[in-house]
C-alpha cells in the first residue's frame, strides 16, 4: 500500500512560532537550572594542572607508542594502561577550521555590526603523534585566510588568570 | 538465526513544530503501519522504541513516556538511542527480537519532537562534547560538521558548488513525498547564496529541525507470509562505533560506517556493493554528508562521491538513486524518525508502492544508513525483496 498524501495529512497540525509565542497554542515553560561538578580524573587533571603552570603535557601508549593528547589513562585502541607522561609544545599546525557564524545556541552572531566569526580548529600538536589534534578556537588571523597546514602557537592567559582549565590557553594565532 | 521481514510501515507528517505530543506522534505512525498490513496490537508481541536525546523534549525516561503511544502497554519492550544513528539502528534492535526466535512479531518505531528547546535544539547538544577539554570553548554541532565537511572538502579538493547539488537534489526529491517539510525546486546558486551558519556549512546545506514519527511492523517468515504478499526482507545489519576522541581521527573518512557496511553486506553476501546494491537512502544531515556516506558505505571508491554525483548516477533515474525519498535534506530531520523514514522508502521503493518516487528498473536490493554521535556511529540495512 502506498504512503499518500491524504493518509499522512491528519498525523500532525502544522504550528507557526507565532502560535506559540503569543499564546493562541497553551503551552507549558520550563528552564532548568541544573549544576554538576564534574570530576577530571588523573589523566585529564594533570592536563589542566599543566595548563596552570603554562604547559601542555600528554601521555604515551608504550605498545603503539602514540603520544597522545589530551592525556588518557589507557589506550583506546591497544586497550592497555598508558606510560610515560612527555611534555609536549604549545606550537602546532591547522587541521582543519570553520568560521562560524553562529554561537554554541545556533545563534546568529552580529557580522554586519563587526563581530568577528568565530573560528574554531582541529589544531594538531607538535610534539604529539601525528594527527593527534585538539579543539580550539583561532584567532589574530584574518578568518578567509586560515589554511590546513597553518602553523600556529598558544596564546596564554597570565600566570595569575589561570584557573587549570582549557580556556587558560586563549586561542591559538598564526606564527611564520 | 530466523528470516525477518518488514511487512507494514506507517508516518506522519514532518513540521518543523507540530501540535502533538511525542506519545501522540508515535500513535499515528504506528497506527498507520499496523493498518497497512491490517494487524492488530494484540498481533505484536514486542515493541522497541528508537529516540535522540532526553534533552530535546526535556524528558527523562522518554522511552517510557513514549510507549504507551508506542503500543508498549505491558508488553516487552525497550528504547534505544545511538545519536543520530538511531533510525536505522530502530530495525537491527528489532531484528534482534525476532531473529533470535523470542518473538514472531515487533512494531520498530521511532518518534522525534526537536521543537521543545529553546531558542533552538542546538543549544541542548553542549553536553555532548567533553565536559572538560572542550564544552568550556563553547562548541556547537554545526562546527563539528563544518570542520569535517572542510576535512573532506580539503582532502579530495571537492568543491561547494558541486557539494551543493546534493540539497538541489534531495529538496526535489522531497516534492513528491507526502510528509515533506521541505521540498522545493532551488539551484546550486540558492545554496551558495544562502547565509553562511558555519562556512563551509550555508543554510541550504542543513537539514531542518523538525517533528514526526515513523513506523514498521517485522514479522518472522511463517508470519510475514501470512500477512503480505510483498514481505521485504531484512538480509543484512550493521553497526559500528568509532573513538570518542574525535579531534585525533582523520575526519576525511567514516571508517565506522565501513565498518558497519562490511557487517551487513557478509552477512547478506553481498561481494560488490556498488552493483548489487541498486538504491540507497545514506543518511544526509548535510550535503556532504551524504557524499562522505556513500563513500565510507562502498558505493563508489574513495573520492568518487562528487563525479557520481555530477554523472547524475545518484538521481531517481541514474544507475545507483541515492535519497529518493527526498532524505533528510527534503523531507525533514526528526533525528531518530528519519532514519526509519529511510527504511520505508527502501520498502516502499522494493515493493514498487513509492508513487511519483518510484524509481525505474525493478530494484530488488536497496539500503538505509544514518549516522550520528560525535561523527562516530554508522548503523547500516540491507533490504531485500
Amino acid at each position: 500500500m502506498e504512503i499518500t498524501e491524504k493518509m499522512v495529512a491528519k498525523t500532525a497540525t502544522k504550528l507557526s512560532a507565532d502560535e506559540i509565542q503569543k499564546g493562541k497554542v497553551l503551552s507549558v515553560k520550563w528552564t532548568p537550572k541544573l549544576k554538576y561538578a564534574w570530576d577530571n580524573g588523573p589523566a585529564i587533571g594533570r592536563y589542566l594542572a599543566e595548563l596552570k603552570n603554562g604547559k601542555i603535557i600528554a601521555k604515551k601508549c608504550d605498545k603503539c607508542h602514540r603520544i597522545m593528547i589530551p592525556p588518557r589513562m589507557f589506550c583506546e585502541l591497544c586497550w592497555v594502561p598508558t606510560g610515560e607522561w612527555i611534555y609536549v609544545q604549545d606550537t602546532g599546525i591547522v587541521n582543519t577550521w570553520v568560521v562560524s557564524y553562529v554561537d554554541w545556541k545556533a545563534t546568529r552572531l552580529d557580522i554586519e555590526g563587526g563581530v568577528r566569526p568565530l573560528t574554531p580548529a582541529v589544531i594538531e600538536i607538535d610534539g604529539a603523534s601525528k594527527g593527534m589534534g585538539i579543539l580550539h578556537h583561532l584567532n589574530d588571523v584574518d578568518p578567509w585566510k586560515i589554511y590546513r597546514g597553518m602553523k600556529v602557537k598558544a596564546v596564554w592567559k597570565p600566570p595569575e588568570e589561570r584557573t587549570g582549565a582549557i580556556t587558560d590557553i586563549k586561542y591559538f594565532k598564526p606564527i611564520k | 538465526m530466523r528470516k525477518v521481514a518488514i511487512v507494514g510501515a506507517g508516518l506522519t507528517k514532518f513540521y518543523r513544530n507540530v501540535q502533538e505530543t511525542p506519545k501522540e506522534l508515535a500513535f499515528e505512525a504506528t497506527k498507520m503501519a499496523l493498518d497497512s498490513c491490517e494487524m492488530k496490537l494484540s498481533d505484536i508481541d514486542c515493541v522497541v522504541h528508537g529516540t535522540a536525546p532526553d534533552a530535546f523534549d526535556g524528558v527523562h525516561m522518554k522511552g517510557e513516556y513514549l510507549s504507551d503511544g508506542s503500543g508498549g502497554y505491558r508488553k516487552p519492550y525497550m528504547r534505544h538511542f545511538v545519536g543520530g544513528g538511531t533510525g536505522c539502528f530502530s530495525p537491527i534492535h528489532g531484528w534482534f527480537h525476532v531473529a533470535s526466535g523470542m518473538f514472531d512479531t515487533c512494531i520498530v518505531v521511532a518518534e522525534e519532537k526537536m521543537s521543545s528547546a529553546y531558542p533552538h535544539p542546538a543549544g541542548a547538544f553542549l553536553t555532548i562534547f567533553d565536559h572538560t577539554t572542550e564544552q568550556p570553548l563553547y562548541p556547537t554541532l554545526i562546527w563539528i560538521f563544518a570542520i569535517e565537511m572542510n576535512r573532506f572538502m580539503t582532502t579530495y579538493g571537492y568543491k561547494k558548488e558541486d557539494i551543493a547539488r546534493v540539497a538541489v537534489k534531495n529538496k526535489k526529491n522531497a516534492m513528491d513525498h507526502p510528509s515533506a517539510q521541505l521540498g522545493a525546486e532551488i539551484t546550486v546558486k540558492d545554496v551558495l547564496d544562502s547565509e553562511i551558519m558555519a562556512w563551509p556549512v550555508n543554510r541550504l546545506d542543513i537539514s531542518p529541525t523538525s517533528d514526526g514519527a515513523a513506523c514498521i511492523i517485522l514479522a518472522a517468515e511463517h508470519v510475514a507470509r501470512r500477512v503480505t504478499e510483498k514481505p521485504i526482507w531484512i538480509d543484512g545489519v550493521g553497526w559500528a562505533l568509532d573513538s570518542a576522541y574525535w579531534t585525533t581521527r582523520d575526519l576525511y573518512y567514516p571508517d565506522y560506517v565501513e565498518v558497519a557496511a562490511r557487517q551487513a553486506y557478509k552477512m547478506a553476501g553481498i561481494k560488490e556493493p556498488s552493483k548489487e546494491i541498486h538504491i540507497a537512502e545514506p543518511y544526509d544531515p548535510f550535503t556532504y554528508k551524504e557524499l562522505h556516506h556513500i563513500e565510507g558505505l562502498g558505493l563508489c571508491k574513495k573520492g568518487g562521491s562528487v563525479q557520481m554525483l555530477l554523472d547524475g548516477v545518484t538521481q531517481r533515474t541514474g544507475n545507483l538513486p541515492c535519497c529518493p525519498s527526498g532524505g533528510a535534506l527534503g523531507v525533514g530531520n526528526p533525528i531518530a524518525a528519519t532514519g526509519i523514514m529511510k527504511v520505508i522508502e527502501i520498502f516502499s521503493q522494493l515493493r514498487g508502492e513509492a508513487g511519483k518516487r518510484q524509481v525505474p528498473g525493478k530494484p530488488t536490493c536497496g539500503l538505509a544508513q544514518a549516522w550520528g554521535d560525535l561523527m562516530q556511529v554508522g548503523t547500516v540495512v540491507v533490504m531485500r525483496s
